[in-house]
């Protein structure tokens, strides 16, 4: 594991600046508010975990983010297991979690798994789905995925100045009210937007009123008599489950961890229960 | 109790149609595509694109792509070989010369007994110093213009290139890429075989790691490149020589990956091959400063931190068995004695194979541990006290103290580069191989079948050597 920089300021979350004034909390007044955490984040506020296909620049928004100097490779399957950080930001301290790059999270191989069960069961505060900007629609799969388990996610838009390069321009907006989160331009190598990411995760981080997870579409009729049928008996046995659907078409489909979980009975704690620390849900 | 849920699940996907996982896919897919339709905007893609394109037609050309592995491999290894002998040799007088003598010195005006001076100075500083000066220098170039490379974009397609090969050999193309890791660390390469899915796969790629050449081989493979086969040829090509056999080792060492997979795949690990797909990510610009700041950092002084950690205890046991002496010659020379017999069988000798079980924690130290139990034994001839490693000035001091103190010839340097990468994995990839099949029979497998190999090539070279000369 990559040494911890020595980074500028760092000391008890208590000596950041409070949020001050009504222009706290925008892009202009963050840079300043990021500390760097590096690898020791000690107790926190928030659990950040980052999502994204690999080769998106995942393991540069963690760096960023960190301040650490985690090995970054152009190269699919870099990440096996996970690494975890933390910065402060506001006065809040955040740890963040590296999940492996996967394409999905239908749980086809060990990356996946780790990646869905720590989104899962870890229940992080924010998810960050870091995508390629040059190739939204081999990415765009895993953020809905990953919306349909839960609202609290930011998009991080990514490589824009690649995509720029190659006269790719993509509108966030647009994209941010198609998938109900917001979505932030980012060029993680250059650091460009990232303050504008941090507020975005300190937004969701901290909001009382998350977006609902993505309802599931089905144009088919067969199956989506199905799914309600099961998330009906979902919502029975694990009251107040926030995505009964969503676990009742994992269980259509067979996937062997979830129906773990239903037999372990820890499915129930994707209720109310309190989340799992995102380091005791290790793989 | 909840069971009753499950078999709902299983009731109400009876009564769905056989394909509708794919249906769901499709659907997810479907959105995705529409999302991102209207969200992206592009012109001029295709004038960008032919860069990367024109690019990847000659790097993953059948014929081209490993013509071009093999010139910018071998001038990776070139530049290090080239680039380290000045740095070394600085190194060597600085730290083996000055920091020794004064070292020596300061003991002396303390007054310390002359085993702790021994213990100490001759066993834990010597050997560490030996280390730092004949890693570091090529380390410091060797790992910066890899970690280029990899940033560029380019070792997708050496796993592109390599992918078919492994596949014919009845493994997981994905080994490919783990093989890769391998030539950093065999204990990180052994960990990213969790990138394969299938068992069966898996226990080929971590079986076969350890035929990539790891960060603690390197040194070896190049210092006797440098020493012996350079020095066959006149010194305007010596350089292009060394550089060639080590290529050569690294390319004996994907041979024997691809004939043990084959072999594996074919006897206790039948079965059929995963589909997968590899994705060629865009090429990038290096950032050049920031790669050589994390090269510097993150492997180089990792590398050495490790190396330096097992050196000291090294030096002790070296110091210690080369003056605990047992009737009337040290440990040492009782085991050289004992080891020599099989040692020149496999046309090595005893040295170097008490060395290796002296370095079984890093391969790191092989070099400086031979240097040391050679000088040692021979002591008498150079005059140099037990366990203590004479002030060697440069590369070609050690190959002179190699020939005349331990009898070396060309048929040793080259079968100890053979050796270098086949033999036992180090104890940290030993246990991370144990980590990561929880079976005590494949972690032996694993160790036991390349130290076998080697024994077996080593033996056959020193048997064709003897016949032909």
């Amino acid at each position: 594991m990559a040494a911890p920089l020595p980074s500028p300021g760092v000391g008890p979350p208590d000596d950041a600046p409070p949020a001050a004034g009504p222009c706290g909390s925008c892009a202009q007044a963050s840079p300043g508010r990021l500390q760097r955490l590096g690898l020791a984040p000690g107790r926190h506020d928030h659990v950040v975990a980052l999502a994204g296909n690999p080769n998106t620049g995942k393991s540069t928004v963690f760096n960023a983010l960190t301040g650490l100097r985690q090995h970054v490779g152009n190269w699919s399957g870099k990440t096996v297991s996970r690494a975890e950080g933390g910065f402060t930001y506001g006065g809040a301290k955040y740890r963040i979690v590296d999940l492996p790059g996967t394409y999905s999270l239908l749980s086809t191989s060990t990356d996946e798994d780790v990646a869905r069960d720590a989104l899962l069961f870890g229940r992080p505060d924010v998810t960050v789905v870091v995508v390629d900007a040059t190739r939204l629609e081999r990415n765009l799969p895993l953020v809905l995925q990953v919306r349909q388990i839960t609202g609290r996610v930011v998009v991080a838009l990514n490589l824009v100045d690649e995509a720029r390069r190659h006269g790719i321009t993509v509108d966030t907006r647009h994209l941010s009210r198609e998938l109900g989160v917001p979505v932030v331009a980012t060029a993680a190598r250059r650091g460009d937007g990232l303050p504008e990411l941090l507020a975005a995760i300190a937004g969701t981080a901290t909001t009382d009123d998350p977006p609902e997870p993505l309802a599931l579409v089905h144009h088919d009729p067969q199956l989506e008599e199905a799914v309600a049928a099961l998330a009906a008996r979902v919502e029975a046995r694990f009251p107040g489950v926030p995505n009964a659907r969503w676990v009742a078409l994992r269980l259509l489909e067979g996937d062997p961890g979830i129906e773990e979980a239903v037999r372990a009975g820890t499915l129930g704690e994707l209720a109310g229960a309190p989340p799992l620390e995102a380091a005791g849900g290790a793989a | 109790m909840t069971s009753d849920l499950l078999d709902d699940a299983t009731r109400l996907r009876d009564g769905l149609p056989e394909d509708f996982r794919d249906r769901v896919v499709e659907s997810l897919y479907t959105d995705a595509a529409r999302m991102a339709a209207t969200s992206v905007d592009r012109d001029g893609v295709r004038a960008r694109l032919t860069v990367d394109r024109a690019l990847d037609r000659v790097l993953t050309h059948h014929v081209w792509g490993f013509l071009a592995m093999g010139v910018l491999f071998f001038g990776v290894f070139w530049f290090t070989i080239a680039g380290a002998a000045v740095p070394s040799e600085l190194l060597y007088d600085l730290l083996v010369d000055d920091v020794h003598g004064w070292l020596l010195e300061v003991f002396a005006a303390v007054g310390a007994p002359w085993w702790v001076t021994g213990l100490l100075v001759d066993g834990v500083y010597l050997a560490t110093a030996w280390v730092i000066a004949v890693m570091l220098p090529p380390m410091a170039i060797f790992f910066p213009l890899f970690t280029l490379l990899e940033d560029f974009g380019y070792l997708p397609r050496v796993a592109f290139n390599l992918d078919r090969l492994f596949a014919r050999s009845g493994a997981h193309g994905k080994q490919a890429l783990t093989m890769m890791m391998g030539y950093g660390c065999n204990a990180a390469g052994v960990t990213a075989t969790r990138i394969i899915d299938s068992r069966r796969e898996r226990l080929i790629a971590i079986i076969t790691n350890n035929f990539s050449i790891c960060n603690g081989r390197w040194p070896t493979l190049i210092l006797m490149g440098t020493i012996f086969v350079g020095a066959v040829v006149p010194p305007w090509l010596a350089g292009f020589v060394a550089a060639g056999s080590v290529i050569a080792v690294v390319l004996v060492g994907i041979g024997v990956t691809l004939a043990v997979s084959w072999l594996l795949s074919r006897t206790v690990l039948r079965g059929e091959s995963s589909v997968y797909s590899l994705e060629l990510p865009p090429y990038r610009p290096p950032q050049v400063w920031r790669t050589l700041y994390t090269s510097i950092i993150d492997r180089t002084l990792k590398v050495l931190r490790r190396a330096v950690v097992m050196a000291a205890p090294a030096g002790a046991v070296i110091w210690l068995i080369g003056n605990v002496h047992l009737g009337d010659a040290s440990v040492a020379a009782h085991l050289v004695t004992a080891l020599d017999p099989i040692g020149w069988v496999i046309g090595l000798n005893g040295v170097i194979l008490l060395a290796y079980l002296v370095a079984v924690p890093a391969n790191e130290i092989i070099i400086p541990t031979i240097v040391m139990l050679t000088l040692t034994l021979g002591a008498n001839t150079l005059g140099a006290a037990p366990g203590v490693m004479l002030e060697l000035g440069d590369d070609q001091q050690i190959g002179s103290v190699l020939v005349t103190a331990g009898g070396w010839t060309l048929l040793t340097a080259v079968n100890l580069m053979l050796f270098t990468l086949l033999h036992n994995p180090c104890s940290t990839t030993v246990l991370t191989i144990w980590n990561e099949t929880r079976s005590v029979r494949w972690t032996a497998v694993a160790t036991l079948l390349p130290l076998g190999l080697g024994f077996i090539v080593c033996a056959i070279t020193a048997l064709v050597a003897r016949l032909v000369m």
